[in-house]
């Protein structure tokens, strides 16, 4: 699939010298979703609000769908819509102006029918009307969210688009997202809950400390990176792990009372079977047996660790 | 160019203003009438005439000036500070406009506003006193350009503020006395000599000289000169606002 959103050596310093990205690298398909995971600080924001202008690169060159963000901001800001972390609304406008105000600043000519069905397709059309201060939290990322769609663009930044927002309303946000994937937009999320990536992205990219570390195929990166683990509860504690087991670099756990046992999922050979063998020859006995899928979420901290 | 967005700002920023109609019209109509009692009727009586016009009818284009002045400044200050104190200044400069556009659209609006009330503040005196204007083409072009001028002003003092106190410090503190000590209220030549030449820098006095000359066809100073103030300040106005976009001044990291 041929990118839309391309960056490219992409460098931001402040004036203080702090630099918030580093040479970052990052190539957007077309019609995906990509969730930018990060920890607080990474650099996520910075990353949008560079390809969005709202920040000045120091170096690098971005594109979006074919246009330099510098010298041709006109047309590659058309397709751009952004939806920033922070509520930010006119607070004494009404729903249906301040989305109409979002399309003409934008450049397309004023259009009531096209910003109705922007709010039908947010379930905001009931509140129209109604000023922005009477909505609740919940309805302003949504309103927010209709600002930035309001332009018809092709790309849609989403910076966290469900922080603090209580559980129903987060799945509810990532049933407008999959909505939104489905009418043809791309759409990359900023995002540090790891489910909310896990349940929706195509493609998933990992930022720390100003630098993508790696961006992947979610299923590959899980299937690449998921380990498993059997976790199996002993009667009687032990010390140490017995000779016999020695060869399957078991770790033990609740002061002896567990062994853990990691295996590659996709390994022709899991081992499972031989340990639990020369298990019973140590005479060891059994109280339990669990078994655990690594999460995206260990996949993550693992790596955010292992560039620390 | 985009039309669709300057037309779209314009359009939005009028909106606040009619929203707020009242005290849009009954505050400048209430202080003008005031300064007409006090200075017109009062101090008035006992000047009756300056360079052959009645006192009254004398500080009218005064009077409009000084309120024009401070609503183009206030209003446009207000107008992009607003943005950036809620925040949704990210909207401005994520989308496809330049600089020229989002000044025009924040300007405009903050000039017809302030116009609005100069011509709601010269109705006003027509109840008060008598007036002819002398070159009333030449009237709406001061006005015109005061307007425009004064919001370019405002402007760069929104984009400058860092809190509410500061977007008052420059109006309060600058544009307010050099209007009352730039004539608005008695000629140039009334003032001791030495006075008459430091009078001279203050740039207002240009403006109301020449805005005074288009109602009773007397001036200060020559209409020329203020014609030629009036555009240097515009374009000073227009170079600073040109580099705040420029380097991102205040506004982009």
């Amino acid at each position: 699939m041929p990118a839309i959103v391309s960056v490219q050596n992409l460098r931001k310093a402040y004036a203080g010298g702090f630099e918030a990205l580093k040479s970052v690298n990052l190539d957007i398909e077309d019609g995906e979703i990509l969730a930018l995971l990060g920890p607080n600080g990474a650099g996520k924001t910075t990353l949008i609000s560079t390809i969005c202008g709202i920040t000045v690169p120091t170096s690098g060159r971005i594109t979006v769908g074919g246009h330099d963000t510098q010298t041709d901001f006109r047309a590659a800001r058309k397709l751009i819509g952004l939806v920033p972390q922070e509520i930010n609304l006119e607070p004494f406008e009404t729903v249906f102006s301040t989305v109409s105000f979002s399309r003409g600043l934008f450049g397309k000519p004023r259009d009531d029918a096209k910003v109705e069905e922007i709010l039908k397709q947010l379930s905001l059309h009931d509140k129209k009307d109604n000023k922005i201060m009477m909505l609740s939290g919940g309805m302003k990322r949504r309103v927010l969210i209709a600002k930035a769609l309001a332009h018809e663009p092709q790309v849609l930044f989403l910076d966290e688009p469900t922080a603090g927002v209580d559980v129903e309303l987060r799945k509810d946000m990532w049933d407008v997202v999959a909505g939104l994937k489905a009418s043809g937009v791309t759409i990359i999320l900023t995002t540090h809950y790891i489910e909310e990536a896990e349940a929706i992205a195509d493609r998933i990219g990992v930022i720390s400390k100003g630098e993508i570390l790696l961006v992947q195929d979610k299923a590959d990166l899980m299937a690449q990176m998921g380990r498993k683990q059997i976790q199996i509860e002993l009667a009687q504690a032990v010390d140490d792990i017995p000779d016999a087991l020695k060869s399957y670099a078991l770790e033990r756990a609740d002061d002896g009372l567990s062994l853990i046992y990691s295996y590659d999922t996709t390994g022709e050979r899991t081992g499972i079977t031989t340990l639990l063998n020369d298990l019973q020859k140590t005479g060891l006995q059994m109280k339990d047996l669990q078994t655990r899928q690594s999460s995206l979420e260990d996949i993550f901290v693992d790596l955010v660790k292992e560039t620390a | 160019m985009n039309f669709n967005a300057v037309w779209t700002i314009y359009i939005f920023e009028m909106r606040r203003f009619f929203r707020t109609m009242t005290q849009s019209i009954v505050s400048p109509v209430l202080s003008t009438s005031l300064y007409f009692v006090v200075f017109g009727t009062a101090i008035g009586s006992r000047i009756q005439e300056v360079e052959g016009t009645s006192y009254g009818a004398f500080i009218v284009p005064g009077l409009i000036m000084l309120t024009v002045m401070t609503q183009a400044t206030s209003n446009a200050s207000f107008g992009i500070y607003f943005p950036k104190f809620i925040g949704t200044i990210y909207e401005l400069l994520s989308a496809p406009v330049s600089f020229l556009e989002i000044v025009a659209g924040y300007v405009g609006a903050a000039a017809t506003k302030a116009m609005f009330i100069g011509v709601i503040i010269l109705i006003t005196s027509f109840f008060f006193v008598d007036i002819t204007i002398a070159h009333p083409l030449a009237m709406v072009a001061f006005l015109t350009l005061t307007c425009i001028s004064f919001a370019l002003l405002g402007f760069i003092i929104g984009i400058w503020a860092g809190n509410f106190e500061q977007l008052q410090l420059i109006p309060l503190l600058v544009i307010t006395p050099l209007v009352f000590l730039g004539g608005s209220f008695y000629s140039i030549s009334m003032l001791p000599p030495i006075w008459q030449s430091i009078t001279l820098f203050n740039p207002v006095v240009y403006l109301i000289s020449g805005f005074r000359w288009s109602f009773f066809g007397t001036a200060d100073v020559s209409i020329g000169l203020s014609l030629f103030a009036i555009a240097l300040f515009t374009g000073a106005c227009l170079a600073f606002i040109w580099w705040i976009f420029k380097t991102g001044w205040r506004i982009r990291q």
